[in-house]
Formats: C-alpha cells, sequence, structure tokens
C-alpha cells in the first residue's frame, strides 16, 4: 500500500513517511499482540492494530483521490485540520462531561448507578475516564486545534511538515482511545492524571515530539519578525509537558507483552514526582496552553491589541519559572520533608500574582470595547473564564498554606476548586474560542444564533454556581466534622455521617454539571448549524457581523 | 527598562526561546525533587518494612486496577483528629516499596492506610460484595465480581522480578517460589510446608514475627479469588512497623 502512495504524492514525502512510520507501528502490535503476555494486552494491541490498518487505508483513499491537487500547497493555510480539531473538541467535551454527570449520579444515587454485574462501570474506572476525557481529550484538542491555528496566522505560514500534522491529530485521538478502553479494562498505572499504561505513553511521547517539531517548524517558516506572545504559551506548554510526561512515567513493564508496569520510583519520591507533574499537568496543560487561546482570540475577537506588552513579558516568564514549585501542596502534613512541604506552599502564595498577570492583560485588552461584554455573548464567555481564572488562582494560594490545607485537603473543597478553574477557565475560553474558530473558518458572518450563545453562557454559569458553592459547602462541612470533638473529649462523628451529610450537597452538585452539559450540547448544535451556513430568520441579512474573520496575521507584539 | 528591551532576542530566535523556557521550567524541579534520592533522613529507619508477599502484591495490584485511590487516601496526617481516628500518622517508610505510591488525593472515603486488623476478613468480604449491606449510607461501588472471579497469577514471578528490578529486595528464593508462596498464603490447608516456607523468607526480610498473615481470606477453600489478594493485601496495610521500637522524638526520624 504504501508505494501506491508514494507514486502518488511524489511531490510530496511526507505522506510517503508517515504511512512508513505506521507501517512499523502495526508490525510493533501484531509482534506485541502474537506474544501477548495477558488478554487485556492481546485486545489493546489488535485494537492499535485495527486502527493503524484503518489509518492507512484512509491515507490510501485520499491519496487516491487527490489528483493534480497539491494537498499540502505552501500558499495556502492548513485550515481543515482546525476544522476536525474543532469538531474533536466537541465530540469529546461531550463525552468527557456526559461521564462526569454520572459520577456525580453514582455518589448521589449509589443504588441505581452502580450495577453489580457491570464492574468496569464502578466509579473507581469511570473517574479516570472522565477527569482524562475533559483534560485531555477535550482540552487537548482544544489546545491542538487552536495552536495550529494561531501558529499559522502570526507567522504567516502554513504549518511544517505536510502530513505531520495530521499524525499529529489521529495518533492523538488514537491515543484517547487506547488511554479510555484502558481505564474501562482495567489497565491503569494508578498514578492521578496519569493512569495510562507504558506503551500508551510511549505512543503519546512520540506524537508529542511530532508536535514539537511542527510547532518549531511553522516558527521557522515565518514571515514575521517577532514571535507572538500566544506562541511562547503554546510553545511553553508544549516542551514543559514532554519534560513532566516522560519523567512522571518512567516505569518498567513486566514484559514487552504486558499491559503491566511497575514505577521506577517509590513511596515519598514517587508523590513529589507525581505532584510536580500533577500540579504543573494544572500549570503548563490548563494554564498556559489556554492562556495562550487567550492571548489571540481575545484580542482578535474584540478588535484590539494586548492591554500590556511588558507585563505579558514579565508575567510569562515569572508564571512558568514559579509554577513548576507549587506541587509540594499537594503534599502538607504528608511523610514529604517539611522543608520541601514550605517551598511548595512558599511558590504557590507567590504564584497569585502572575496568575493575576494574565488575567489582568486579558480583561484590560478589552479597554475601548467594553461595550462588546454586552453585544457579544461570545466576548462575554472569553472574559468570564478570566473572571473564573482570577477566582481560582486566588483560592489556589489560599488552599496551598498549610493551615487552611489541613482543613480542605482530601475534601470536597478541593472538588470545587479545580471545576471552578475546569469548568469556569477552561471550559468557557475553550468554548469561546471554538465559536470564533467555527465562524471564521467556515467563513460565516456570525454564527447561526447568537440567542443561543446566550443559552449556552447562562445555563454553564449558573451551572457552575451551583456546582462550585455545593462543593465548598459539602467540602468545609465534612472537613470540620472529621475534626470535631465531643464535650466528652471524643471524636463527634463516625466517617460515615460525613458521607451522609453531603447527600444534598451532591444533589447540587449533579445539577450544576447537567446545567453546564445542556449548555454544551447548545453550543454543538449552533456551531453545527453554523458550520452548515445556516443563519437564523430573526437575523436581517444586513446585519452588521459580529466579528470578522482575522486577515493574515495583522496582530504584532502590542504597544 | 533595558531588560525588557533585551527581550526581543527571545522573540526572533525560536531555539533561543525554547532553550529559555526549558532552563526555567527546569529549576525549580531539580532543587526540589534531586535532593529527596540522596538524603538519608527522607526516608525514616524503622523495623519491620518487608517487599510484600506475591499475593499481597497481586491484591495491590487490584487495589490499583480498580482505581481504589480515587476515593482513598493512604496517609494518615500528623493531626489530632486523624490519629485518633486511623492511628499512628503514616511515616515515608511504610511506603517505600510502593510503586507507584498510593498516598491519594481525596477521602470519599475514609483513609486506608492502616485499616489492616481493623475488621475481620468476613466483614471485608461481605462489605466488598455489598457495601450498602453493612453500612447503609455507603456510597461505595459494590465489588461482588471480585469474589467471582479466580485470580491470575500465572506471571507472578515476572512481577516480582520487575518490582526487584525497580528496588523492592526481593531474594532470588522469594522469586523463585513465588506462585508457591502465593498459593500457600491463601489455602492454609494444603500447603504446610510451603506455608513454613513463606513465613520464613518473609520474616526474615521484615525483622519481625508475625507480619505474614496466612488463611482463606474469602472463604472459598475451592479456589483463590480477586477477593482473597485484595483481603489479604487490605488487612496487612499499615500493620509492617513495629512502632513500639519506632522514636518520633529521635532528630534522625525529624523533618
Amino acid at each position: 500500500m504504501s508505494t501506491s502512495i508514494l507514486k502518488k504524492g511524489a511531490r510530496d514525502s511526507s505522506t510517503g513517511m508517515v504511512a512508513a512510520f505506521l507501517c512499523v507501528f502495526a508490525v510493533l502490535a501484531i509482534l506485541i499482540a502474537g506474544n501477548a503476555a495477558d488478554r487485556l494486552m492481546g485486545v489493546h494491541a489488535l485494537l492499535f492494530f485495527s486502527a493503524i490498518a484503518l489509518w492507512l487505508i484512509g491515507i490510501g483513499l485520499w491519496a487516491g483521490k487527490l489528483g493534480d491537487r497539491d494537498p499540502f500547497d505552501e500558499t495556502r493555510y492548513e485550515d481543515t485540520l482546525v476544522k476536525f480539531g474543532v469538531a474533536a473538541s466537541m465530540f469529546w467535551g461531550i463525552a468527557g462531561l456526559l461521564v462526569g454527570v454520572i459520577i456525580a449520579c453514582q455518589l448521589t444515587w449509589p443504588n441505581i448507578f452502580y450495577l453489580d454485574q457491570l464492574g468496569w462501570t464502578n466509579f473507581g474506572r469511570l473517574r479516570p475516564l472522565h477527569t482524562s476525557a475533559v483534560i485531555f481529550a477535550f482540552g487537548g484538542n482544544v489546545l491542538l486545534a487552536t495552536s495550529f491555528h494561531v501558529v499559522q496566522r502570526t507567522t504567516r505560514a502554513r504549518l511544517f511538515g505536510g502530513m505531520w500534522p495530521w499524525f499529529v491529530f489521529w495518533g492523538y485521538q488514537l491515543f484517547i482511545v487506547i488511554a479510555a478502553t484502558g481505564y474501562l479494562m482495567g489497565i491503569t498505572q494508578s498514578k492521578e492524571y496519569a493512569e495510562p499504561e507504558w506503551y500508551a505513553d510511549l505512543w503519546l511521547t512520540i506524537v508529542w515530539v511530532a508536535y514539537l517539531i511542527i510547532f518549531l517548524g511553522t516558527l521557522w517558516k515565518r514571515k514575521e519578525p517577532h514571535i507572538y506572545v500566544a506562541n511562547w504559551f503554546y510553545l511553553s506548554f508544549i516542551v514543559t509537558i514532554a519534560m513532566l510526561h516522560i519523567v512522571n512515567n518512567l516505569s518498567l513493564p513486566v514484559s514487552l507483552g504486558s499491559s503491566k508496569s511497575y514505577q521506577l520510583f517509590s513511596g515519598v519520591q514517587d508523590a513529589l514526582t507525581q505532584w510536580w507533574y500533577g500540579h504543573n499537568a494544572v500549570g503548563f496543560f490548563l494554564t498556559t496552553g489556554f492562556l495562550a487561546i487567550m492571548y489571540y482570540f481575545i484580542p482578535k475577537r474584540v478588535d484590539r491589541p494586548v492591554y500590556s506588552y511588558r507585563l505579558s513579558i514579565v508575567h510569562f516568564w515569572s508564571l512558568i519559572f514559579i509554577y513548576i514549585w507549587a506541587g509540594p501542596h499537594h503534599l502538607h502534613y504528608t511523610a514529604l520533608p517539611q522543608w520541601a512541604q514550605t517551598l511548595g506552599m512558599t511558590f504557590s502564595i507567590m504564584l497569585w500574582m502572575p496568575s493575576w498577570g494574565g488575567m489582568i492583560n486579558g480583561v484590560m485588552t478589552l479597554s475601548g470595547a467594553w461595550d462588546k461584554l454586552r453585544t457579544d455573548p461570545v466576548v462575554r464567555m472569553m472574559v468570564v473564564s478570566l473572571a473564573f481564572y482570577g477566582m481560582s488562582t486566588f483560592e489556589g494560594p489560599l488552599m496551598s498554606v498549610r493551615a487552611v490545607n489541613s482543613l480542605s485537603h482530601y475534601t470536597e473543597w478541593g472538588i470545587g476548586h479545580v471545576h471552578s478553574g475546569a469548568l469556569g477557565w477552561v471550559g468557557f475560553i475553550s468554548f469561546g474560542a471554538l465559536y470564533c474558530l467555527t465562524q471564521w473558518l467556515w467563513k460565516r458572518k456570525s454564527l447561526y444564533s447568537m440567542a443561543l450563545v446566550e443559552w449556552h453562557f447562562w445555563l454553564a454559569t449558573i451551572g457552575i454556581v451551583f456546582y462550585i458553592v455545593s462543593m465548598w459547602f459539602a467540602g468545609i462541612m465534612e472537613g470540620l466534622m472529621w475534626r470535631a470533638y465531643n464535650d466528652f473529649g471524643f471524636l463527634e462523628y463516625s466517617f460515615v455521617e460525613t458521607v451522609e451529610a453531603k447527600h444534598i450537597s451532591y444533589i447540587i452538585r449533579m445539577v450544576g454539571g447537567l446545567l453546564y452539559l445542556s449548555g454544551a450540547g447548545i453550543m454543538c448544535y449552533n456551531l453545527i448549524r453554523t458550520a452548515r451556513g445556516d443563519a437564523r430568520i430573526n437575523q436581517p441579512a444586513d446585519a452588521k457581523p459580529v466579528s470578522q474573520p482575522p486577515a493574515a496575521a495583522e496582530l504584532q507584539p502590542a504597544e | 527598562m533595558g531588560l525588557i528591551n533585551k527581550h526581543g532576542v527571545f522573540e526572533r530566535h525560536s531555539l533561543i526561546l525554547t532553550i529559555g523556557i526549558l532552563i526555567t521550567v527546569s529549576i525549580g524541579g531539580i532543587i526540589q525533587m534531586a535532593p529527596l534520592f540522596y538524603m538519608d533522613n527522607t526516608i525514616e529507619k524503622v523495623e519491620g518494612m518487608r517487599p510484600y508477599t506475591p499475593l499481597e502484591v497481586a491484591g495491590r495490584n487490584i487495589y490499583l486496577r480498580e482505581g481504589c485511590y480515587v476515593c482513598h487516601s493512604q496517609m494518615v496526617r500528623p493531626l489530632r483528629d486523624e490519629v485518633e481516628r486511623y492511628g499512628h500518622y503514616s511515616l515515608a517508610a511504610e511506603s517505600m516499596y510502593d510503586h507507584p505510591f498510593q498516598w491519594g488525593s481525596k477521602r470519599t472515603g475514609p483513609d486506608l492506610a492502616r485499616v489492616g486488623g481493623k475488621y475481620s476478613d468476613e466483614w471485608h468480604v461481605d462489605h466488598l460484595i455489598d457495601p450498602r449491606a453493612l453500612v447503609p449510607e455507603s456510597i461505595m461501588p459494590p465489588y461482588a465480581f471480585l469474589a467471582e472471579k479466580s485470580l491470575d497469577y500465572r506471571n507472578i514471578e515476572d512481577d516480582l522480578k520487575a518490582l526487584r528490578a525497580v528496588g523492592v529486595p526481593y531474594t532470588d528464593e522469594m522469586i523463585e517460589n513465588a506462585s508457591n508462596d502465593l498459593q500457600a498464603q491463601a489455602d492454609p490447608d494444603i500447603y504446610f510446608d510451603e506455608q513454613d516456607a513463606l513465613v520464613a523468607r518473609y520474616t526474615e526480610a521484615s525483622g519481625r514475627e508475625g507480619t505474614v498473615q496466612i488463611r482463606d481470606f474469602d472463604r472459598d477453600p475451592d479456589r483463590i479469588t480477586e477477593m482473597d489478594a485484595l483481603v489479604a493485601y487490605l488487612q496487612m496495610t499499615g500493620t509492617l512497623v513495629d512502632f513500639s521500637t519506632y522514636e518520633a522524638e529521635d532528630l534522625m526520624n525529624a523533618r
């Protein structure tokens, strides 16, 4: 098959290279399937092989239809890939939020939502599915799509590498499928947010290195003298995630045919490595990556330059320097040496300032265009995301103080905290970017319906408020109950009494999640109608465009 | 500001920017993580810690597989209420053979660092099969399938070998006899000699009598199930270290 592709793609060798590369992995998968030491590895190897086979057939069919068209025309942007990224983001977003609502129901009504005969649907297996789906599948696809869009527009160059960006996109989807099916079958490293086993980790490493090379390659091709600020943030996200991923996943497989591996580090060292990774997955995946989105989409949508160039420099370097130290605040009062805990707490508090630097730079970019908060709900969504960012980056340093942490740690407060960041900041800035991208890439004058964006905004906002308030309440209550003493000097509550006391909060949290999910559903409908080119009847044909599609890189570092 | 004007170097050269980022994000991790690997007092000197028996390893792997860590911590903090509720605060030494660590980050259920010996085997089995039968307010998922599933321990020797490669001090003897040891620990009616050998091996490693518990944990004499392994692991957690010889006030144990 690869030879026919090579003939077709004589102009461009990248397609042949990708196909050959995939063939190597197809052979590896077959070898592993043949030597599988456990049934699960056999299933995964065959799944992997089938996916690669389908992929190669897809490339073959695509190449066959090409004719004389140059698929990687250097004079045009690679927009099709970004469109795929938008679609994948919507799909994984809905899937991840849905699993979230399901597991919220499990904790609320265990008699109904646990199925005795289906052990693989238990909370312990579905929660990693939820966290990975929303962070890595939804968030990751948003980052892939937006970074590919932004780096092209701000360098005025087509993506580097021809077929390789497509390799990154589909390779990443394959990683998600391997990871997700693995969780359901019980293949896990049991390290939070780093659950995929060794072979999935290796595959992701390969995909990620390709991603870095494509990103850097595009920067090398740039026709702009300066690298725009959003790209600094994307670059720090890609480079740092590579470092974190590799170090935290150092493990030894039981054998090459085994789906099981043992971590290289143990106990206290493993704990610090894990939270160095875990906290900076928040810092570099969910923060710098999405700040990059903020630095491109907010200025573009409101048609204003970034508020302060100096602030962006200062807060960029201080943010990435300080973030990496903050991990030990997840390990207060544990067996981690106290000097490490103190360092973690100190830097977590310092982190407040560079975080708010980003918020200020984003919000103040609206200077002179504040009216857009009223007229454009997409802008409002992105600005409210910054408000949530500011709130959770204040709450984080607060919770990292040892005294506060002794109450908040292990409780629902932590769950509330991550969701104010995840639903409020990451979710809203992503939705804003997806609305913009859909309108711009499909070259529409406006979104299908601004009223539906309003609905999305309000449903999601109310959902977040339900979620975080109920979790604050539940967390602080259970934290206080755990440490409550009665008049005789005995512990006042048994553990299960504190569980029972959270029932009402759990119901409210579930409703909040459901509201947020329905908002996302409305967005999907709106985006699909927008992409199809439908226009609402109640919009006058000569309506002023809500936001112009951006021309080629007109943004310069501001000031 | 002069310094800010020099920032153009980073903005014009992507490689310099990349290297600058890499250096900036490496510093904190190196300073915090590297010392833990060579500082002697990172892990306390205690008596009683030993590598887990093959059955405990298999049970621990089920604990990992089912994602117990998402709801149960294994880290008792040195706070008055926690020490009263769960027992002595956890030491770094107690998880020194945990690849990976299972300290957890959330207590939707109670801490399990010292659950060993707190409840009977029957309680654990019944509770895992139907948590709400014993604790009506519980929100834990049911794990009845563990009692119905035979434990797959064909590769247990490879498991121990891999663990030794990452630093757990299993002896050649422990590895050679892994499969026998596993059966002997869960099936007390057949393997008398193997039992003695198992106890001898792991008692020597521990330096302390009575850390190896031999029983038919799930009361199903016909076979070794996943329930046997998980309950064996749970009954061991937090019981290895001899706290009668541990001096918390000793300066070498201060951290």
